[in-house]
């Protein structure tokens, strides 16, 4: 079911997906002002959505700093990474029938592999910056993406199984009965709670804790190096909202409006979430956060696994 | 557990609120007429200067912003010959308010002072005097005062009686 134009999907997605980072800026700031009762930027352009444009102009403006003490090579390639990393798992996502860059039939390995693989870009950074506090972010980003990769991967096992299948359309595709929220609604739960401890968003923002951290790993860095991680982060958030919509609760399936407005509003649904628990948590401590991932998280995802395998087992 | 999702319900609920933020440039703020903002110097009910340059506002600034120099006139009335407010180091405290004897000196609810360039922020007394009295109408120091000046006797200021001739009481 690989698009009929490969190219096309290419650039729609690219595009689509930068863009929507970018303005994720505005909207974040604008719904973050909602909740607490603020405006937020409505000064430049209509509702102040030419602030993005401004933001943009003044990141590229900046001088790009790299300060003497850093290991030059990996400093300058880490912000590559988690960008890279983060738009290869786009590759994968199904926006609708036949608009899908690359239909693999391990897609949702791939995802996970390319998630995994995003620690790097944070590990990498912290590392190379020869600065403590940036080292701290990275040991943290580091146990946190570790222990949490484990029961992300293990909460999408159930949706997995019940699929048949680890391709992502053919995932969409089995849930024309029925949304898999609805018997996966404990591996729902888990793994939007991993998709926070992924995207390093607030209440698991540790590893850049700006109030005890500096920025964490990205403290050294500046102008557009410091904005690459910075819409890493925000094609994350995309990410694991589309993940999301995709995985549980029915991709492009929907009545009347055509496949991608769906996937776009249920995208855009968890997106905001996003924002609305950034809104309302305070961040754990470092303990706390690592004994709830694995005395707490990780027992339910198994639990979650074994009696789903059971359940279809018995079905069947 | 139950608090994080009743945390995160109560927060949600305030996008059905009342935006508290003020549309600044576009919407003013209400100023108390106390608000200490821009200082102006203002005159008596007879459009006289006010300050008499006793320079116990200088005294009293934190940051000694302000400079002037006493002088007198053909009346005695003494006067500041220049009087001058850097604003760019007054913090606003209205210290200067509260020491000055005459009421001369007073800040205004006015804080759009902003200038690109920081000599633009030096006031001088041209650009401080006004022509009304501010917020004390009806004060005239001179008036009040028993002192001697062109025009005004000793004994003739308000509330007071004619100085006694010493020598009528001899016996
Ligand atoms: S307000 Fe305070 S700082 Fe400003 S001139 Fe008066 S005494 Fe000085
Ligand atoms: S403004 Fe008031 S305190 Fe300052 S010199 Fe004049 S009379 Fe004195």
């Amino acid at each position: 079911m690989t698009s009929p134009y490969p190219i096309l999907s290419i650039l729609g997605i690219l595009i689509v997906g930068l863009s929507i980072a970018a303005l994720l800026i505005w909207v974040e700031r604008r719904l973050l002002a909602l909740w607490q009762d603020r405006y937020g930027p409505n000064r430049v352009g209509p509702f102040g959505l030419l602030q993005v444009l401004a933001d943009t102009i003044k990141i590229f403006m900046k001088e790009d700093w790299i300060p003497p003490f850093v290991d030059k090579p990996i400093f300058v390639v880490a912000p590559a990474i988690v960008f890279v990393t983060v738009l290869m798992s786009f590759a994968v996502i199904p926006v609708a029938p036949g608009i899908i860059v690359s239909d693999l039939n391990v897609g949702l390995l791939f995802f996970l592999a390319m998630s995994s693989l995003g620690v790097y870009s944070v590990v990498l950074a912290g590392w190379s910056s020869n600065n403590k506090y940036a080292l701290l972010g990275g040991l943290r980003a580091s146990a946190q993406m570790l222990s949490y990769e484990v029961f992300m991967g293990l909460s999408l096992m159930g949706v997995v199984l019940l699929a048949g299948s680890f391709s992502l359309p053919a995932i969409v595709e089995a849930q024309k009965k029925m949304w898999f929220v609805i018997p996966q609604f404990l591996g729902f739960v888990l793994f939007l709670i991993a998709g926070f401890a992924e995207t390093r968003r607030i209440p698991f923002d540790l590893p850049e804790s700006e109030s005890e951290l500096v920025a964490g790993y990205h403290s050294e860095y500046s102008g557009m190096k410091f904005g690459m991680f910075f819409v890493g982060e925000y094609m994350g958030v995309t990410l694991i909202s589309a993940m999301i919509s995709v995985l549980f609760f029915g991709g492009w399936l929907g009545p009347i409006l055509p496949g991608v407005v769906w996937f776009l509003i249920k995208t855009f649904f968890f997106i905001s979430f996003f924002v609305l628990v950034r809104a309302a948590l305070p961040r754990p401590r470092f303990d706390q956060l690592m004994s709830w991932g694995w005395k707490v998280m990780l027992p339910l995802t198994l639990a979650n696994l074994l009696v789903t395998g059971a359940v279809v087992l018995f079905w069947r | 557990m139950f608090s994080i999702l009743r945390t995160i319900w109560y927060v949600f609920l305030h996008s059905f609120r009342k935006r508290i933020t003020v549309q600044y440039p576009d919407q003013k703020p209400y100023l108390a007429p106390r608000y200490r903002g821009r200082i102006i110097l203002s005159r008596d009910p007879d459009g006289g200067e006010r300050c008499v340059a006793c320079n116990l506002c200088a005294v009293a600034c934190p940051v000694g912003c302000i400079a002037l120099q006493a002088t007198e006139d053909e009346n005695g009335r003494r006067y500041p010959e220049f009087f001058r407010i850097n604003f760019s180091r007054c913090i606003f405290c209205g210290y200067c308010e509260e020491a000055c004897p005459t009421y001369a000196i007073q800040l205004t609810p006015d804080f759009e002072i902003g200038e690109f360039h920081r000599k633009n922020l030096v006031y001088e007394k041209e650009d401080l005097l006004i022509d009304g009295q501010g917020k004390y109408p009806g004060y005239n120091f001179w008036r009040i005062a028993g002192v001697k000046i062109g025009g005004k006797d000793k004994g003739e200021a308000a509330h007071e009686d004619a100085p006694v001739d010493v020598h009528t009481l001899l016996p």
